[in-house]
């Protein structure tokens, strides 16, 4: 495929607000997640979660869309530069050729969660529950594109914790078939009750900070995260995408396939469309989200693939699993390598599982990254891979 | 109905067997990934395909309405514990998760919305995987009414589903352009964000030439059926 470039990028996580802080906190191998205290609390988890929500409404004309998840893109929006980056490409293009292409698994659904709890005695919502602009899956993007002033095509891609990994592939079909010149990409996740309570009723939740790979980890760390990235046909950038790969597992609805199938598959196609064998990755940035069941299937992948060679980490110790924006975090995270050169550690982890046989890194490394993977598995067999070069 | 000929007549429609699932698979998916799981399983048997060969793009204009509401009232209890395959069904890709499944699919699958674009979403989708991959693409769209709590907020009155089987050189061009929608062949699935695609479904059951446009997001998504 043609090489896409990577305009702006811009993350926000529980390791703070914008690219600074985290790859501050990646180079000091700080990480983010705390003991929960979302909601009532009663879950005994570590949670990732973005400071100052709260005292950070949607006001003016887009105020109906005030949400959890809408208020972590407006912070996320308001960093790094990235609405400057978009003025630019609408300069260049126009509104009508720029996309929105966002990825979300749970939107604003708290809203609608808490609103539950305060129906009438015939069971009504309250009458502000504001639906379309909060819980409903399209709100995220429809925000997006309201803020920004966007006009291009816009939806939103939910296909569980790939959902932000995925937007990037749509985003290069679109620019390849000429119906636009650029996309803001990216995804947004907030907690939420649905996700908290549905992992724990899996047990696929720990209740001490997520260890990936690790022979003691016990489940997941959830996280909530904003990240977009402005994706052209030409840029001035020197960070582009070069490949993506979508598969399905076609196996189970929430464990991944034990021999990594469907990840292969999507790792394969990616090198295939950059033109890349193996041997030309210098760090996987995995999904590694530390369930016994995705790590496992992940390494075998991964293995088959890459043999022992390749640096691989699981960044998910520092900002938790962000779920739908874990794709476009973890992009940035392989942008930062790509830029910086460092190859951050997978934290919280000490002793690797036995049997696990990918080259998974413990401690930050210094090194040249000139081209990177990135892992997002999701629910229902959903796998992406993207390649990303310097 | 497509070509008013016929009057819809709305009734009770059970939920359809789903075949293409093992047992356990079939028992627990939603009504709206059984809907979902019986258009596409038509439409690729009549479009003369292997299943496995297809990629999947799956629209709904959000997550089953049920299983929201189902989640959402044990959210509310003090014990808040919800069904753990009511969460893992929750995912908007519950229908891709278990077609491929059931089609031994491991072909790439997307789920996708835009509120009440989500049909032209999702064509627009279907259109790039055709035009850049050259594959061939099944399209599924499905919109499910809401139960009672959450029925006023996004009323919708008939279920809908459809399935469409796109393969490269089908003979339908699109582009973004336009200034009127098209209007759909019967009234009664308005509000069903799904049941958009109507214009185009009556476009491709007359003979000859057409062009639909339907809205999308700040215009129309424009399809020129040729001859």
């Amino acid at each position: 495929m043609n090489p896409l470039a990577i305009s702006a990028y811009t993350a926000t996580t529980a390791l703070g607000r914008g690219n600074a802080a985290l790859l501050d906190a990646l180079r000091r191998g700080k990480g983010g997640l705390k003991a929960n205290d979302f909601d009532r609390a009663e879950l005994r988890a570590w949670i990732g979660r973005v400071g100052g929500l709260e005292d950070a409404p949607i006001g003016g004309a887009l105020a109906e869309f005030d949400c959890r998840n809408n208020r972590l893109a407006q912070i996320g929006l308001a960093q790094d530069g990235f609405k400057d980056a978009v003025s630019k490409a609408i300069n260049r293009y126009g509104a009508k050729r720029v996309a929105v292409l966002l990825g979300t698994s749970t939107s604003g659904i708290l809203r609608t969660e808490l609103a539950y709890r305060q129906r009438d005695a015939e069971g009504n919502l309250p009458r502000d529950l504001h639906y379309r602009h909060a819980q409903n899956l399209y709100s995220i993007t429809d925000f997006v594109r309201r803020a920004l002033a966007l006009e291009g095509p816009a939806m939103t891609i939910s296909t569980a914790c790939s959902s932000s990994a995925k937007v990037f592939a749509s985003a290069a079909r679109y620019i390849e078939a000429g119906i636009i010149d650029a996309a803001v990409v990216g995804g947004v996740d907030s907690l939420c009750l649905t996700t908290m309570h549905g992992f724990t009723s899996l047990q696929l939740v720990s209740d001490e900070p997520c260890r990936p790979f690790d022979a003691a980890r016990k489940g997941m760390s959830i996280g909530e995260a904003a990240g977009f990235a402005l994706v052209e046909k030409i840029g001035s950038s020197s960070i582009a995408l070069l490949g993506y790969g979508e598969s399905s597992d076609a196996y189970h609805m929430s464990t991944p396939q034990p021999d990594g199938e469907g990840a292969l598959g999507a790792m394969q196609q990616a090198l295939t469309r950059a033109g890349l064998e193996p041997g030309e990755i210098d760090y996987v940035n995995a999904h590694g989200t530390a369930t016994p069941a995705n790590d496992r299937a992940e390494d075998r992948a991964l293995v088959r693939l890459f043999g022992m060679r390749v640096p691989v980490s699981s960044t998910k110790g520092f900002t938790g699993h962000t779920l739908g924006a874990a794709g476009i975090v973890e992009a940035i995270v392989c942008f930062l390598a790509l830029e910086h050169g460092l190859l951050p550690a997978t934290l919280n982890s000490s002793a690797i599982e036995p049997g696990l046989e990918s080259n998974v890194l413990l401690e930050n490394r210094a090194a040249q990254v000139r081209r990177a993977l990135s892992n997002s598995f999701g629910f229902g067999g959903s796998n992406c891979s993207l390649v990303f070069g310097a | 109905m497509l070509s008013g000929a016929a009057a819809f007549e709305p009734g009770a429609v059970q939920r359809p067997a789903v075949s293409l699932l093992p047992p356990a698979e079939r028992r627990r998916c939603a009504p709206s990934v059984a809907w979902a799981l019986a258009v596409a399983q038509e439409a690729v048997a009549s479009s003369g395909l292997d299943a496995g060969a297809l990629a999947v793009v799956f629209v709904s204009s959000d997550g089953d309405g049920d299983i929201v509401h189902r989640l959402c009232s044990a959210l509310a209890t003090p014990a808040a514990a919800v069904s753990p395959t009511d969460f893992h069904n929750s995912v908007h890709n519950a229908a891709t998760g278990y077609w491929s499944i059931g089609a031994h699919s491991h072909a790439a699958s997307t789920a996708l919305c835009a509120y009440d674009a989500s049909f032209a979403a999702g064509l627009l989708e279907a259109a790039c995987q055709i035009a850049t991959e050259q594959r061939p693409v099944l399209l599924v769209a499905v919109d499910l009414p809401y139960p009672a709590p959450l029925a006023p907020h996004r009323p919708v009155r008939h279920g809908f589903a459809a399935a469409l089987v796109l393969e490269p050189g089908t003979g339908l061009e699109i582009s973004l352009e336009g200034s009127e929608p098209t209007p759909p062949p019967m009234r009664d699935f308005e509000g069903n964000a799904s049941a958009a695609c109507l214009p185009l479904l009556a476009a491709l059951a007359r003979p000859g030439e057409a062009l639909v446009r339907l809205p999308f997001i700040e215009g129309f998504l424009q399809v020129r059926k040729r001859a």
